[in-house]
């Protein structure tokens, strides 16, 4: 019943924008849905807290200790993004940027997509698990290229094809995936049910799993971005609105990293061996390596994050790779700390780049004195995202290293020199906007910065202390991850 | 030798037939005739579901046999004329790649499907099993023929072309999925052409053309 209202907010929320979404009230409006959507998730999570894993609805749908933490950061991020959404697109309907009607659009897309993610996460289904994650391409895709400029479209096209065919093999995946569960659990509709495979996995068939696993893996590989698959990501991320940058970034990649992990747990039942892992693994260094490499060329700020993005999910992947308590713990840990950091610095970035008027990193400078709040926004998100103490990404990339360093050695070094990399050029490039000479340009409303601030001080306090009831969830999550 | 039943064999038929429209589908350049193609492929593909239906007395079967009929052969080819009389690319011709080359690929693909698929094959206790690799190999057909187009609509029925495809590979090697996953597959599709429709006016009105080479700026320099 909780979950059936954790989908009905967003769902009727998306209707009714498609409605309203016009108004100049809309954007209160659609902050207002994401916080309902919150309360729900606050509720669902302390009901499985209390009573335990839940399955619900034919069997359909189910929260258990591994999605609930997800439902939870989806539910978070997306309401501090329509915080920020409102000032965000009071102004670009003030500078005439976005008509009415585009406005309709983006708010009403804003929560349809928020539902498929939802979806994706709650689903007990695998079958479901795909429709969603179609879905939340299709809904984003109008969003992408929202200003309709030739990049954009171009941006959203590359989008929708290369998801479009990647999630196509994904599919395969599931199909060949059903295939060998049918055999062991009889037709019907049990057969693609999580709940049921997960007790059987280790009497389904090897060969057929580990070929479905490749495809699975190049299919939701292409929407978590990993390299080579990552094409689409840094021109998806530039050319739409910035709030949905924070949440294409900061949401839908865990999402589709989260399906990869559902089907990994089935197939390393059913092979005994850690080919699942290794695959892994191997994207995850490439991704975090190539990602690295381009962050020193990149001259538009927010495609410097979304390689960024690219090189933070292949290093969740490669943990999750290696698998074992501590580095799925880890894994765990960076997801949520990546979503909180990304979307915080994505604000950040948001306001910046509405200040100066464009996406370029040398038109953007001197943010300290003009606008001293985005300045140490876009300073404290860099070095939070780079891995600096006391924030907590040192925590888990501390982690995963250690882990590596004693499962894998030959990873280490490779992670290590990229993180080097990946700083300087970051840091490189964030020092001279933040500090250096100012020109100044008022906006006609003020900026939100309390999301900024609120998701760099909880990555803060994350980094310091784990609150005991946080940390059994992960290490729960991270056993069912194995 | 034992026989094989006249049903099974109409559906190795079927999928032969299938493959052949892949590859047609590969070496067409007009529109109006890839639409038509589009449909006959759909058309077949609902006599393949209905015939495995009837060979495995599987009801839903029927059910997805009856939606692919709607929607492949009667619902997206009346949208795709509409859209391509709307943006007046009815006679639009393109020109090619070296279709002999293209064609010789295509056999290669088909080679690898079917070795992809024999491991798997082997194992299916359907009667249905032959066409897994046909699936396959229809599946990168597709996938191939979107690569080598250069215009949207030709791209854009490549994608419903590999849809297909995996349908085939759905009702193949298994009973067919759960009647909620088709119908969100079906919803999915149907949606995402609207898009895909909503998208080449958009393209249109910025680019004064159907031609991707346009979109081709977002480059790493």
């Amino acid at each position: 019943m909780e979950i059936l209202i954790l989908l009905c907010v967003p769902l009727a929320g998306s209707m009714l924008l498609a409605w309203k979404g016009h108004r100049t009230y809309a954007p209160e409006l659609n902050a207002a849905i994401s916080i309902l959507t919150l309360v729900a998730a606050a509720y669902v999570t302390r009901q499985v807290m209390v009573d335990g894993p839940k399955v619900v609805f034919d069997e359909q749908f189910f929260i258990d200790p591994l999605n609930v933490f997800l439902v939870t950061l989806t539910a978070f991020v997306a309401t501090t993004t329509a915080l920020f959404s409102r000032p965000y697109m009071h102004n670009e309907a003030a500078h005439g940027r976005l008509s009415p009607r585009r406005l309709r659009l983006y708010h009403s897309s804003y929560q349809a997509f928020i539902f498929t993610m939802l979806l994706a996460l709650t689903a007990n289904n695998l079958g479901l698990l795909w429709v969603a994650m179609e879905a939340a391409t299709l809904t984003t895709v109008l969003l992408v290229s929202l200003y309709r400029t030739p990049a954009s479209l171009e941006a959203a096209w590359k989008y929708f094809i290369l998801c479009g065919v990647g999630i196509a093999q994904a599919l395969f995946g599931t199909i060949l995936l059903y295939f060998a569960a049918e055999k062991v659990l009889g037709e019907g509709g049990t057969a693609l049910l999580w709940t049921h495979l997960v007790m059987v996995k280790g009497n389904l068939e090897p060969t057929i799993l580990s070929l479905a696993f490749v495809f699975l893996l190049v299919g939701y590989g292409t929407k978590v971005g990993l390299v080579p698959l990552h094409n689409w990501l840094p021109d998806a991320h530039a050319e739409g609105p910035t709030p949905i940058s924070a949440i294409l970034s900061g949401l839908l990649l865990n999402v589709a990293l989260y399906a990869l992990l559902r089907t990994k747990v089935l197939v390393d039942g059913a092979l005994h061996a850690p080919f699942a892992g290794q695959l892994m693994m191997a994207f995850g260094v490439l991704s975090v390596v190539v990602a690295a490499f381009f962050l020193r060329r990149q001259k538009d700020i927010k495609r410097l994050f979304a390689y960024s993005s690219i090189e933070h999910m292949g290093l969740m992947t490669f943990a999750f790779g290696m698998g074992g308590p501590v580095a799925s713990f880890a894994g765990l840990l960076h997801m949520t700390l990546h979503s909180l950091t990304k979307s915080a610095i994505f604000f950040a970035v948001g306001h910046a780049t509405q200040k100066t008027g464009s996406q370029l990193m040398e038109h953007i400078n001197g943010l300290i004195k003009t606008n001293p709040t985005i300045g140490w926004g876009l300073l404290l998100g860099s070095l939070a995202i780079l891995g600096m103490p006391p924030f907590g990404v040192f925590a888990s990339e501390f982690l995963i290293l250690t882990t590596a360093m004693h499962a894998h050695a030959w990873a280490t070094p490779w992670l290590l020199g990229a993180l080097g990399v990946a700083f300087a050029a970051i840091f490189g490039k964030v020092q001279p906007m933040v500090f250096g000479p100012a020109q100044t340009q008022r906006l006609p409303h003020s900026p939100a910065l309390v999301p900024v601030f609120l998701h760099l001080s909880l990555v803060l306090m994350l980094g310091l202390y784990i609150p005991p009831a946080l940390a059994r969830w992960y290490h729960q999550a991270a056993a069912m991850l194995g | 030798m034992t026989a094989i039943p006249l049903a099974q064999q109409f559906l190795n038929l079927f999928a032969a037939l299938l493959l052949l429209i892949a590859f047609a589908m590969l070496s067409q350049r007009r529109v109006l005739s890839l639409i038509r193609l589009f449909a006959w492929q759909g058309a077949i593909l609902t006599l393949s579901i209905a015939d495995s239906a009837w060979l495995t007395h599987q009801p839903h079967l029927y059910y997805s046999a009856v939606l692919t009929f709607v929607i492949k052969v009667l619902i997206l080819p009346w949208l795709l004329h509409r859209l391509i009389r709307r943006l007046n690319v009815v006679w639009d011709v393109e020109t090619l790649l070296n279709i002999p080359t293209t064609m010789l690929v295509g056999i290669v693909l088909v080679v690898f499907a079917f070795n992809l698929a024999l491991p798997i094959a082997q194992l299916s206790n359907t009667i249905l099993r032959n066409t897994l690799g046909i699936a396959l190999a229809s599946v990168l057909l597709s996938f191939m023929m979107m690569i080598t187009r250069r215009k949207a609509v030709p791209q854009v029925i490549g994608f419903l072309a590999l849809e297909n495809g995996l349908f085939l590979a759905a009702t193949s090697t298994t009973y067919g999925m759960p009647m909620v996953v088709e119908l969100g597959v079906a919803l999915d599709v149907l949606v995402g052409f609207f898009i895909f429709g909503i998208f080449f006016f958009q393209i249109r009105e910025t680019f004064d053309s159907l031609d991707i080479r346009h979109m081709e700026k977002l480059k790493e320099d």
